[in-house]
């Protein structure tokens, strides 16, 4: 087997990043990508790898947050102990989750977790006294550089990608995938199907929550419609692993870094590339055509789904062979 | 006692709308297998055609007629242009169509922030707001003429899915699509009338609702998640339960409202979701076997 060193050199970059680019800016567009990596991909093991399709990642990437923001909140205790419990919160969560739904079959699974996201909203508004409703939670961030946080980020995604990795190639992986190609067939070899989704949700929801402990000591602000927002985590998460490509390692990462420069791309105006012309030829048109890219970030988002849904099913990583034999006109070698 | 009934009766009514939605998502349950994840925001649509129409002077009722034939229209083209093409395409995850509804779903609800802003929109009748008393308990005019439309509906809807041949074709794809077929059922053809139908469908209660309720594009979003709860209770794929599912979510929500607070009217819905679950995963079609 042809060993593969691009992760190693990718990674070697991403170390060697800080030191050279020194802009808040982009060293906070990098920790938004890193964040998407460790969403996209636990999403991807439960749904890429083992076909259960969730709609509700929101729901654990919301309780890692509120379980940092509220140990804070109620004990004092610094974030970063939430740090080390907010996945262990979201793993607890998911686990009853999925003892309910997963000896069920069909859409059951996809639709609960719709709901789960959906109720956890509605819990975190109700209940103010516990988790102060609609105002929110706000803690004082660490440090004031942007440095420590991106340092924390990629070791964090990199441990989700690597644990992803090592979960696939070896046994249990291999039982998420028969799960996922045939549940009966993979009844009759013996697998307990309703417990290895269950341990692959445990992986899923536990990373997920990881990310949202992290997002609420680095953004040191969540509300009930930030962290358990359907359109921008549920549906996100999803959007993330299928433009890099479900059901493969390294394709949430493609995935989170597409996405998170579409998302800058719709919401600065095509970087600010409609302002800078309007400024300098006067014309009122292009600082309103800048106006409404920015308004057209989710229609662009949901053209996207559709885009990617029709043409490239696979991803960019799954249909990869694909995108290279149309564009490069090269057949590939055997 | 008189709040017990006012509030039975207020969700009764509501019940019945909710029927009408729940039927047309049912429909497309069962013959495609897939959730529409569009399902409000196709009806939020449809309370936009009203209220275009009703700015012309038009009545929400007449504008009915309007509002069906045009989400039939979309409905149509969606499923052929976006959703007939995917059973072809060769890909890992079998719900494919179901993130396509969503992606769906954010198109529609972005177009229509463009074109109407995301203020909210009135729909003002002279029965808006007027209500009729029967025995103590005071009904919605506006509300009580929804429900008879929406039970002739559902009356119709039955009619056709029973004794037409079209009907028939839309049964036989939902039982066994390949046997369908082979009993010479186009059913490529019944997948895009159905969509189209539940599309019609929902259109009718997005136009009988948009007098007693404001319109705005996110509106879409929480109706789908009614409309879902609504299939999971009635049961995947089951008419029957669907009117049963919509009344008995109409009622949870409101005596949810009347006795929790407001602040629990969708929390109520969920809880009933996880219950059904719970102890009765198959909805109220183990009960009913339709």
């Amino acid at each position: 087997m042809k060993k593969n060193w691009l992760p190693l050199i990718l990674l070697a970059v991403l170390l060697a990043f800080p030191l050279v680019v020194t802009s808040d800016y982009f060293l906070h567009l990098m920790i938004l990508f890193f964040l998407w990596v460790m969403i996209g991909s636990s999403w991807n093991v439960l749904a890429g790898f083992t076909g259960q399709v969730s709609f509700g990642h929101a729901a654990f990437f919301g309780a890692g947050a509120y379980t940092a923001g509220l140990l804070f909140q109620h004990l004092q205790l610094s974030p970063w102990w939430g740090m080390a419990l907010g996945g262990v919160v979201a793993m607890l969560l998911g686990l009853p989750f999925g003892a309910i739904c997963f000896p069920l079959r069909g859409a059951y699974f996809a639709l609960a977790s719709l709901a789960l996201g959906e109720g956890m909203r509605h819990i975190a508004t109700i209940s103010e006294s516990f988790t102060g409703g609609m105002m929110g939670i706000m803690i004082m961030p660490t440090f004031v550089s942007k440095i420590p946080y991106y340092y924390i980020a990629l070791a964090l995604s990199a441990l989700t990608v690597l644990s992803v990795r090592f979960v696939i190639h070896s046994k249990p992986g291999y039982y998420f995938l028969s799960i996922r190609e045939d549940q009966d067939a993979a009844e009759s070899f013996g697998i307990d199907t309703t417990l290895y989704k269950n341990v692959s949700l445990a992986i899923s929801s536990f990373w997920t929550g990881m990310a949202g402990a992290l997002y609420m000591n680095y953004m040191g602000f969540i509300d009930p419609h930030v962290v358990f927002s359907l359109h921008d985590y549920s549906v996100m998460a999803i959007l993330v692993a299928i433009v890099g490509g479900v059901g493969t390692i390294y394709g949430p990462a493609v995935g989170a870094f597409i996405m998170v420069a579409v998302q800058e791309f719709f919401r600065s105006g095509f970087f600010g590339l409609f302002d800078y012309i309007g400024k300098t030829t006067g014309s009122a048109s292009f600082v309103s055509a800048a106006e409404v890219v920015r308004q057209a970030h989710v229609l662009g988002f949901g053209i996207l789904v559709v885009v990617v849904i029709l043409w490239l099913p696979n991803g960019i990583v799954g249909d990869w062979p694909k995108i290279r034999r149309n564009l490069f006109r090269i057949q590939p070698t055997r | 006692m008189d709040v017990f009934f006012q509030t039975v009766v207020a969700g009764f009514l509501k019940g019945g709308l909710y029927a009408l939605i729940g039927i047309g998502m049912t429909l497309i349950m069962g013959v495609m297998g897939i959730i529409n994840l569009a399902h409000g925001q196709l009806m939020m649509l449809a309370m936009y055609v009203t209220f275009v129409l009703n700015t012309m002077g038009v009545d929400p009722y007449i504008s009915l007629f309007v509002a069906m034939p045009v989400l039939f229209l979309i409905g149509v083209i969606i499923q052929k242009v976006l959703l007939n093409p995917l059973i072809k395409v060769e890909t890992i995850l079998p719900e494919n169509q179901v993130l396509m509804t969503v992606g769906i779903g954010m198109v529609i609800t972005e177009v229509a922030r463009f074109a109407f802003k995301s203020d909210y929109k009135y729909v003002k009748t002279a029965y808006s707001d007027a209500t009729f008393f029967f025995g103590g308990v005071s009904f919605s005019m506006a509300l009580t003429i929804a429900f008879a439309i929406a039970l002739a509906f559902t009356a119709a809807m039955f009619w056709f899915l029973l004794k037409t041949d079209l009907g028939r074709s839309i049964r036989a794809t939902a039982q066994d699509k390949d046997a369908a077929t082979l009993m010479g059922v186009n059913t490529g053809r019944i997948t895009v009338i159905t969509f189209g139908l539940g599309a019609a469908l929902v259109a009718a209660a997005g136009s009988l609702l948009a007098p007693v309720y404001y319109i705005f594009p996110d509106l879409g979003g929480p109706f789908t998640a009614k409309a879902f709860i609504i299939t999971i209770l009635g049961g995947l794929g089951s008419t029957v339960g669907a009117i049963l599912g919509g009344v008995t979510l109409g009622l949870a929500e409101s005596l949810g409202a009347t006795y929790l607070g407001m602040e629990y009217e969708d929390i109520v819905g969920l809880a009933i979701f996880v219950a059904v679950l719970l102890f009765l995963p198959g909805g109220f079609k183990r009960l009913t076997k339709i």
